[in-house]
């Protein structure tokens, strides 16, 4: 299906590329008649006309099938999400965003989750340069590991962290209901985030573009502040963002260290589930509506900081 | 200037340098000359600091900066894929050198619009790399290795990724900027033509080690090997004896042949050769011959000469060399 749909424009949507995947023409591209000394000409790669007959037909099947899959399976469900948080008119859905307990479980979900972020786009960077860079022993061990958070049950990992720094904790380090404890363990899950996405920009990074930086005087940390960084910043940008968006609706990792204390360790989602248990599905509903808003605006600015990495690099005016 | 002495660097059992020494004179432009693996861009990273040496020392300018990173070695490095940095606009890229040194904005602002002018970018300043042409980057490159004044520029197979018409405008333009800056430039190369063209000296390496040093004239008339005479500068086998192609002369009568080679002595002699090929190209005519002995060979000849013989395939003619080109008789150039 999906190549019926590809095949008929080539008018690839740049935008939703991974910032990372930049397709950069490369050193090889480019020499062209504009080359002699002095000469104002440049020569971009012709873009792509080609607009393939077969497809014609297969187009709007193709359309109708995705457009009808992604309104049964994302549309519709959001619509109904929506249409119910507003069950009790605006003034019932402001109420029940602007309950004290509902914005404290708001405003913890958004500090611990920022906080996560940060230390991700941090501990994430630092990660994949030493798997990309540096070798060392069982260096394909810590790399197979760095998935593990991804494919672990999350409830699994509450346990597994619930362990270490809960109320029995070996290293007697007690985090157990705690805001830490909750950092710690969306940490824990959002960690591949942003090793992956950092990770294959890294390894098609041009090593000479450091050396030049170095023969031009710049000291290794001069170099990757402003050689390095900037290269890699759209993949921990989309990195880090999903990390956060990815905490944003955590629920199974934090459901036990969490502790789930109204005002304190309650999260957005526990305090969903907590409004579904004692039968107040609107409140539920409204705060669902709040976080999805937040989602929504967290790829918009993704997907806005991609575009414009792009733009930057790729634009010819 | 810059000196190299006792160079060695091996990887795992590849020998890169085998104890290379060599003086580049200040203010040369000195090519080093190579097939592929043959170290030459090994020793311009080692002289750059990029590359560590096993064994030898580094001299820049009479300090020896051996132990000293590439940072600190007054160098200037420009590479074959340009190595821009592609989020920066070409003002940027020329400035970087100077930004972090911390000049003052006035400064670098000057110090980039001559560059650019120099090298022909001037109204470029706000492009990115990637809105550039191929040849157009190098010389942003080479603005940015200029920028920092360098006491030495090091050029790694510079024009290597651009094609043939855009090398050949370059490297004439790089010959008329260094006659006009005079910074000590090396520049790797695996491509003769361009080390005869740019280069005032040309050190010929092969396998790690320096076969011969010395100006591009006296490499080409005095190669000091068989290695050298077949690196620069076709060649052709006559008789067990490597010879230039344009010290072949051809004659349709044996005697003639025979006095006027005798007149010079020491070639192979004459040799009995039949046409198997004219191919004119332009003002060079190029002869495919076959020797009665079997060996092929190809005479390389003037247009006026080719009409005056009218060589068609299938042809006999008399071949013997105009010159004495084998290395073995030749004055010996400065070999190290």
């Amino acid at each position: 299906m999906t190549t019926t749909v590809t095949g008929g424009r080539d008018d690839t949507d740049v935008s939703a590329l991974p910032p990372g995947a930049h397709p950069t023409g490369g050193p090889a591209g480019g020499d062209g008649p504009g080359a002699a000394p002095g000469d104002g000409g440049d020569d971009r790669a012709p873009r792509p006309v080609g607009r393939s007959r077969a497809g014609r037909i297969g187009r709007p099947l193709g359309i109708g099938v995705v457009g009808l899959w992604l309104s049964v399976m994302v549309l519709l469900p959001l619509a109904a999400l929506t249409v119910t948080s507003f069950e009790e008119g605006v003034g019932g859905f402001w109420d029940a965003v602007t309950a004290p307990v509902a914005l404290a479980s708001l405003r913890v979900t958004l500090v611990v989750a920022v906080v996560v972020a940060l230390v991700n786009a941090v501990m994430g960077t630092l990660i994949a340069w030493v798997l990309v860079r540096d070798d060392f022993p069982g260096k394909r061990v810590v790399n197979a590991l760095i998935d593990l958070p991804f494919a672990l049950p999350t409830i699994v990992a509450s346990i597994v962290l619930l362990s270490l720094y809960g109320p029995n904790s070996p290293i007697d380090l007690h985090l157990n209901a705690t805001q830490p404890g909750l950092v710690v363990a969306l940490a824990f899950v959002t960690l591949p985030f942003v090793v992956r996405s950092v990770q294959p920009v890294l390894i098609e990074a041009d090593r000479e573009v450091e050396e030049a930086a170095a023969s031009l005087g710049a000291s290794s940390w001069v170099t990757f502040r402003r050689v390095v960084l900037p290269t890699l910043l759209p993949a921990v940008i989309s990195g880090t963002g999903l990390a956060f968006a990815r905490a944003i609706g955590e629920y199974g990792s934090v459901v036990l260290i969490g502790g789930n204390i109204p005002r304190e360790t309650q999260v957005a989602s526990q305090y969903i589930q907590q409004q579904i248990e004692i039968d107040r599905p609107v409140n539920a509903a409204a705060v669902s509506v709040a976080l999805l808003a937040i989602a929504f605006v967290t790829l918009a600015v993704l997907r806005w900081f991609a575009g414009r990495s792009l733009r930057r690099e790729e634009e010819s005016s | 200037m810059i000196s190299v002495t006792g160079a060695r660097k091996t990887y795992g059992d590849f020998v890169a340098l085998d104890g290379v020494s060599l003086d580049i004179p200040a203010g040369s432009l000195t090519a080093l000359l190579g097939p592929s693996g043959s170290g030459k861009s090994t020793l311009l990273r080692a002289i750059a600091g990029l590359e560590g040496l096993d064994h030898g020392r580094v001299g820049i300018g009479g300090t020896d900066v051996t132990g000293i990173p590439p940072q600190k070695r007054g160098i200037g490095f420009v590479f074959q894929h340009y190595a821009a940095f592609k989020h920066m606009t070409v003002r940027d890229n020329v400035a970087f050198g100077l930004t972090i040194r911390k000049r003052p904005k006035a400064e670098i602002a000057r110090k980039v619009d001559d560059l650019l002018e120099i090298v022909g970018l001037d109204g470029f300043q706000h492009r990115y790399p990637a809105q550039l042409s191929g040849g157009q980057r190098q010389r942003m490159a080479l603005a940015r290795a200029l920028a920092v004044d360098p006491e030495v520029l090091l050029l790694d197979e510079p024009f290597g990724a651009l094609d043939a018409k855009v090398r050949a405008d370059l490297r004439q333009w790089l010959r008329r900027l260094h006659d006009e800056v005079h910074v000590t430039t090396v520049l790797v190369t695996h491509d003769q033509e361009e080390a005869l063209e740019v280069a005032d000296r040309i050190a010929v390496l092969n396998k790690g080690a320096i076969e011969q040093v010395g100006d591009p004239v006296s490499l080409y008339d005095r190669p000091a090997n068989d290695f050298v005479m077949s690196f620069l500068g076709s060649v052709a086998r006559l008789g067990g004896q490597l010879v230039r192609p344009h010290d072949i002369a051809l004659h349709r009568d044996r005697e003639r042949a025979q006095q006027l080679d005798a007149r010079v002595g020491g070639g192979p002699g004459v040799l009995e050769a039949s046409v198997e090929r004219v191919v004119r190209l332009g003002f060079e005519v190029r002869v495919d011959l076959r020797a009665d002995t079997g060996e092929r060979f190809a005479a390389q000849l003037t247009r006026a000469e080719a009409d005056a013989l009218s060589l068609e395939p299938g042809d006999t003619v008399f071949a013997h060399t105009v010159a004495p080109t084998n290395p073995a008789e030749a004055e010996p150039a400065l070999a190290i």
